[in-house]
Order: C-alpha cells, then sequence, then structure tokens
C-alpha cells in the first residue's frame, strides 16, 4: 500500500520517474539525474526514507548512452521498507548531484563509486580515489580493463588457464 | 589536500599544529589504515583517514569466480567472523535462486553465526582492554575463541577463513566430534565471560579512560547510516536478525541490547551483552534441533549442490549434475537481489546482479566498516589523542572489509 | 635467626670438593660464531607486520596454546629499530609495498624476514590489479609459510627454520659480496 502512495506521488511530482519495479525482492525505480536530489529529498521528508543504505554503480557497456547505472538503496527504518533508485548515466559525461547534503553517509560512498567508474559528483568536498593508488589513470571496475595486473611478469598466462 | 600545519588562534601555546602521522603498521594489529592527524598538545584539531592499503580488488575477482568460488572471497571480508560472511552469500544466492532450505539446516546456520560473532566480539572487547593497557584480558579470553575454531575446524576444516556451508545447506553434517566440542563451548562460556567482565566492566581506570570518549548522538550515527553495536551503543535498535528474519531468526527469543549516551563504554558493554544473547540463542537452537531429523544437512537442489562422490561414480543423473556445476552450466536465473546479514559490525549486504551465466555479473558488498568509518573524524575532534586511540578500537574496523 | 628462612632441608648435602679441582666460576670453549648464533637464534626480537587474515592466526600463535614465547620470541617490538625478525602476515597492496620497503630499510643487521602466508608469498588468491605478488618482489625473504592462512603450527615452524638459519649463519655473511648483490637486486643499498 505504501508502494502505491510513493508510485503516485513520484509519477505525479517527477517527469523523469520511470520503470517502478516490483518483480525482484526490492522495489526500484529510475529517474534522471537532474532530479534525483529531488526524489531524495523528498522521500526523507515526506516518506521517511532517512537511512541511505548503498550507493554503487553498475557498468553495461551494451546500452549506448546510458552505460553507468547509479544504484541507490535507501531504508525506512520504521516501516521496514527498502527502495532502490537508479539513474543511467552516459559514459561520455557522468555527472550527477552529490547527495552529502542530505545524507553524510554518501560523502566515501561516492569516493568508492568514482574510483571504480569514474562517475563524477559534482558539489562532492573531495572527490578523490578512496581506495586505488593515488596515480591510477583508468577506472579498474569498467567491464573493458581485465582483473589482473598487464604488467606482471612472473605469473605465466598459460599455465593459469588464461 | 589536507592543510598541515593549521595557525592556532591567538591565545594558545603553540603557533601551529604538529602533524602526526598514525600509520598504517599499528601496534595490536588492528589493521592497516591510516590517519594524519593535526594536534595541539594532545588534543586533536583535525584528522583526515586514509585507506586502501589492502585493497584486493574482491568487486573484480568476484566477477571471474562462478558463484560456489565466491564463498572464498567472503571468508576475507571481516575474517574474524568468517562464517557470518559465507552464510550471508550463501543466503544471498538462495534468494536469487529461490531455494528454500530445511528448518534444520537454518538452525545449523543460526548456531555457525552466532558462533562467529561471540568470535568477533571477544577480539574487540579485548582488544580495546589492551588499548587501553590491560594485557590480562586479552590473554585470558583469546582461549576461548580455541574452543570455538574447534567447532569450525570439525566441520569445515580451517579455523579461520572457514568457507563453510554450501548453496543450500552445509558440507557435512555436524560429527559427534562437533556436538562435543559445542557442549564444552557451552559449559565453559558464561564462566569465561563472566570472569573477563569482573576484570574490565567496573574497572575504575577503564571506565574513566572510555566513558565520554568518542561520543556520537543518535541523529548523526543513522546519518551516517552507522549499523550493527555502534549504532545500538547510541540509542537506535537497528538489528537485521529482526528487521528482516532471514534463516529462521524469528524463531528465536533474544533481546537487543541498546546504549545510551553512545560512547566507548557504551559499545563496550553493547559487546558484552550481545555475546550473552548469542549465548542464549545457541542454546535455544541446540534444543530445537533435538526434535528434527538428525540426517538432514542440506536442501535438495540437485542443480546448485554437489551430489555425493559415491553417486556421481553410480548414476547418471548425479554425474550430470556433477560436470553441470562444475562446468557452469547451471541454471542460475537471471535477475538482481539485495540481501543482508546482521554482521558484528553491522549490516553485511550483498548487492548480486546476475545475467544467468557462470559468474556473477556485478557482485557489491556493502560493507560496515567502510560506512562507520567515514565518521571518525567526527568522534575524536576536539578530544585527546589516548581518546581517539580508544575510539578507534572501540569501533572495531577490520581492515579487511574497509577496503574489500 | 635469618629473618627469611627457605631452603633449609637438611636432607640435601653438598659433597667436598676433592683436591685440585677448580671451584669458581664456569667457563666452555666453543667457537665465536657458534656462541652469537645461539645467542640470536633463541631471543628473536619480532616485529608483526600483520595486515589481514593471517595476522589474527598469528595473535592465535602468540596465545598460550601454541605460544610463540617459549622459542625466544616473547618481546613483540613494533618499531623496526629494535627487531631482527620481520614477520609479515597477510596481503600486501601495491598501496602497502613502499612502506613495507621503509620499515625493512629501518631495520638493522642482521635481519631476517619470514612470509607467512600465501598473499604475502605469492600474492595467493588475489590475482588481481592491486595486490603485490609475493613481498619478494620488493625485499629478500628467508622463509616461506604456505598456508591461507597457515596453522599456528606452521608458523611455528617457520620460526623454528628462522632459528636454524640465525644459528648457523656466518658473522661475516652480511659483509659478503653475495649478500651485496642480493640486495642489488632490490635496490637497497
Amino acid at each position: 500500500m505504501q508502494n502505491d502512495n510513493i508510485n503516485e506521488y513520484l509519477s505525479q511530482s517527477f517527469t523523469s520517474f520511470k520503470d517502478w519495479d516490483t518483480t525482484s525482492d526490492v522495489v526500484s525505480f529510475q529517474v534522471s539525474a537532474a532530479q534525483i536530489i529531488d526524489v531524495l529529498t523528498s522521500l526523507y521528508n515526506e516518506f521517511g526514507y532517512q537511512f541511505l543504505t548503498d550507493i554503487t554503480a553498475v557498468h553495461y557497456p551494451d546500452r549506448s548512452k546510458e552505460e553507468l547505472c547509479v544504484v541507490y538503496h535507501l531504508h525506512n527504518l520504521r516501516t521496514r521498507h527498502r527502495l532502490r533508485i537508479k539513474v543511467y548515466l552516459n559514459i561520455e559525461q557522468p555527472d550527477i548531484p552529490t547527495a552529502t547534503t542530505l545524507f553524510s553517509a554518501a560523502n566515501w560512498m561516492e569516493r568508492e563509486t568514482f574510483d571504480f567508474f569514474g562517475v563524477q559528483f559534482i558539489g562532492h568536498p573531495d572527490l578523490t580515489r578512496i581506495l586505488n593508488v593515488e596515480d591510477m589513470d583508468y577506472f579498474p571496475m569498467r567491464k573493458e580493463y581485465p582483473m589482473e595486473d598487464p604488467t606482471r611478469v612472473d605469473k605465466d598466462d598459460e599455465m593459469f588457464g588464461r | 589536500m589536507s592543510e598541515h600545519h593549521i595557525k592556532l588562534p591567538e591565545g594558545s601555546i603553540g603557533k601551529q599544529t604538529t602533524t602526526i602521522n598514525v600509520g598504517p603498521t599499528h601496534p595490536a594489529t588492528h589493521g592497516v589504515f591510516q590517519n594524519i592527524m593535526e594536534i595541539d598538545g594532545e588534543k586533536i584539531i583535525k584528522t583526515v583517514p586514509t585507506i586502501g592499503y589492502i585493497h584486493r580488488a574482491f568487486e573484480k575477482i568476484a566477477e571471474r569466480r562462478p558463484y560456489y568460488q565466491v564463498t572464498t572471497l567472503t571468508d576475507r571480508l571481516n575474517y574474524c567472523s568468517a562464517p557470518i560472511n559465507n552464510i550471508g552469500w550463501h543466503t544471498t544466492v538462495e534468494k536469487l535462486a529461490k531455494i528454500e532450505v530445511p528448518k534444520r539446516v537454518d538452525y545449523m546456520r543460526v548456531i555457525i553465526m552466532e558462533l562467529a560473532r561471540i568470535n568477533d566480539h571477544i577480539i574487540c572487547n579485548s582488544i580495546m582492554g589492551v588499548d587501553t593497557g590491560a594485557l590480562t584480558p586479552f590473554t585470558y579470553f583469546f582461549q576461548e575463541r580455541e574452543r570455538i575454531y574447534d567447532i569450525f575446524e570439525s566441520i569445515c576444516g580451517s579455523r579461520l577463513t572457514t568457507n563453510i556451508g554450501r548453496i543450500g545447506g552445509f558440507e557435512r553434517n555436524f560429527t559427534e566430534d562437533t556436538w562435543r566440542y559445542i557442549d564444552r563451548f557451552v559449559e565453559s562460556f558464561p564462566k569465561m565471560i563472566d570472569e573477563f567482565e569482573k576484570l574490565l566492566t567496573r574497572n575504575r581506570i577503564f571506565m574513566d579512560r572510555t566513558i565520554d570518549a568518542g561520543v556520537i548522538s543518535a541523529e548523526r550515527a543513522l546519518n551516517y547510516s552507522f549499523t550493527g553495536p555502534n549504532l545500538r551503543a547510541s540509542g537506535v535498535d537497528y538489528d537485521v536478525r529482526v528487521h528482516e528474519p532471514y534463516s529462521s531468526y524469528d524463531d528465536f527469543d533474544f533481546n537487543i541490547p541498546v546504549g545510551k549516551k553512545g560512547d566507548v563504554y557504551d559499545r563496550y558493554l553493547v559487546r558484552n551483552l550481545e555475546m550473552r544473547e548469542s549465548y542464549k540463542i545457541i542454546l535455544q537452537a541446540i534444543e530445537k534441533m533435538k526434535e528434527l531429523d538428525p540426517s538432514v544437512y542440506h536442501a535438495d537442489v540437485p542443480e546448485f549442490y554437489l551430489p555425493e562422490k559415491d553417486d556421481v561414480y553410480n548414476q547418471m543423473e548425479a554425474l550430470i549434475y556433477h560436470f553441470k556445476i562444475i562446468m557452469g552450466e547451471s541454471d542460475m536465473p537471471a535477475g538482481e537481489v539485495y540481501h543482508s546479514v546482521e554482521g558484528a559490525n553491522g549490516e553485511l549486504g550483498y548487492y548480486l546482479i546476475s545475467d544467468g551465466g557462470r559468474t556473477p555479473y556485478r557482485l557489491h558488498f556493502r560493507r560496515p566498516c567502510f560506512i562507520y568509518y567515514q565518521a571518525f573524524p567526527e568522534l575524536v575532534e576536539g578530544g585527546l589523542l589516548s581518546d581517539a586511540i580508544v575510539a578507534l578500537s572501540s569501533i572495531n574496523v577490520i581492515a579487511g572489509e574497509l577496503d574489500a | 635467626m635469618r629473618p627469611v628462612r627457605y631452603n633449609e632441608n637438611e636432607k640435601v648435602f653438598l659433597n667436598e670438593l676433592p683436591e685440585g679441582v677448580y671451584s669458581g666460576e664456569g667457563f666452555a670453549a666453543t667457537r665465536f660464531d657458534a656462541a652469537i648464533g645461539l645467542a640470536r637464534a633463541n631471543s628473536l626480537w619480532p616485529l608483526p607486520f600483520a595486515t589481514s587474515c593471517c595476522g589474527i592466526e598469528f595473535m592465535a600463535t602468540l596465545g598460550s596454546n601454541y605460544d610463540l614465547g617459549r622459542f625466544g620470541a616473547e618481546r613483540m617490538g613494533f618499531t623496526p629499530r629494535q627487531c631482527d625478525l620481520l614477520i609479515v602476515a597477510g596481503t600486501i597492496a601495491k598501496k602497502m609495498a613502499p612502506i613495507l620497503k621503509q620499515v625493512y630499510l629501518q631495520m638493522a643487521e642482521p635481519r631476517w624476514v619470514v612470509a607467512v602466508g600465501a598473499c604475502a608469498s605469492s600474492g595467493g588468491i588475489f590475482d588481481s590489479y592491486s595486490v603485490l605478488q609475493g613481498i619478494d618482489q620488493v625485499i629478500p625473504v628467508d622463509v616461506y609459510v604456505p598456508g591461507c592462512p597457515p596453522r599456528p603450527e606452521g608458523i611455528i615452524e617457520g620460526v623454528m627454520k628462522i632459528q636454524k638459519v640465525a644459528k648457523n649463519e656466518s658473522l661475516r655473511r652480511r659483509h659478503s659480496d653475495q649478500y651485496k648483490a642480493l640486495l642489488d637486486e632490490y635496490g637497497i643499498q
């Protein structure tokens, strides 16, 4: 029932709201990068989704113009209900406003997403690499990069089944 | 990026702050993470944490491993309580593939997970004692972990990084040895924890060091997405075992200890009480398992659970299933799922996207240590350096989970 | 009457020494390097460089069930300036490698290195872009202890092998050309 309230409210207030999906275990929907902060704020204030569980990203190289998908997981601790919000971004210019104004926890979550996928969070206080070495020049979790270090010489690829 | 040698205001003793590096190599082996602190005498003005010194790229490796091999990676996240991570992963895959496990498997899992939780809390509280100078409780209480290791070893063969369980259950039933070790643990644990509490809980020095150090209020903790004992010490009773019960936790009767102030002493007390609650859960699980059929230890899902070697050599279907599972033609449905378990440090979440193939398309770990460690500057700025050290050990940062 | 009474067991007798026998401080004749080797081997001061899971197994080795203190390694120093055995337990990432090298350089000769665990020996199960595939890419290693994590008995075996190495090492080894060539390979002066 709460699902329907959110569905109605969001589809009326935000034009880019689409893909309301209840088939998977967590209800998910999609918005655009321009409206994400307003959506998060209204969910925070009106509906009580005041706990940010996670921010992460997924790389779909097959979807053209929408390769990077930033996924927000929200949680309403009172009604024990979770939400998943997806924002698709173009890999040429993956800009999205930061959620740190609303949730302090988003700080390092966004840094991690930037470190691995190259998503630029506009307005973030310190968007630098957090887990990888500082001078790394590529974004390792994108699908085109291999898992192994390409410069290593001691392990023979043939013996390792590659 | 961080500014060094901040100018101090007029009237202070020094002219600018000193930069010290509480570096990656720590005594008392908390793990490798760094804090660059600006201090004025003993007071901390600003601190900037740096992490990534043990980044092992779990998420990238997981995209290349079949589902049953990812368990070895999950072990190494919070390595002090590895079985919780393993069982969390198995329950995630079971959620995606819609597998139902029998009750007895659930209860076996509950026993193992609570033992792992006790394991982790023993380490955290003992190390908190060591950081305030009390080495004796550490030496005494660590012995209890050897008994827990014996239990794990009799099931899966390994003490620390257990790789325990399989998708659908366990690899072998609890043997007689296991039950003997569990009985031995059940007998000796209450005495050990009482002894530990007698040494530290009402100890004047420990209380003076830890009360009102590293305080965080409930609102700030929720804004920083704290979970687990750190959040419960600040007053919010959020526990994944009660909010979204998995593995039949709703059959058990246990309390959730909650603190008042959110300081280091509250976290210590919450962890101690949680150990006692875990003990109660283990006793209840042992009682409940007596009524169930003792030969059941896995679900009947031949597409995901390897058949017995005997059957593989003698029966055709078992051979085919064995081949399919190992060669990776298993029927994992495409879809995405987010499942979380109550780890020893908080809500450990697995966000799994599958495209129907042999390996996950994307696996993301929602690691509680990573998320609450960013609140560390707020815990310690304005306080003394010795309070910062105790606060750091009280929030129980495990480096494996921080960096994944 | 003495204020403290001890050892007043009347059943114990001391025999009289026969004539002409030296009585006083004892002495033994041995080679210099045997005595020094014995001293070094049985009083190693380890520096636990514990990064991850092997660190917890190392802590279990120090506990009373598998006591490493029996072998003389009782005093764990956390500063490289005072220690002679560097026990690297756990994965070393590329970000951590310069720090490991710096800690090694700060140790004084004679120094030994034990690589505990699969990750320190060869990268372990993490064949990824961010993990150093074995610490022998940056520092010379004396003993490798395989395992993931190795059992405490394995770690004790590794320390016992170091003891054997320390006992039988020639005093001139650290000045020899071979050793200098080894350090040159790693870029260490």
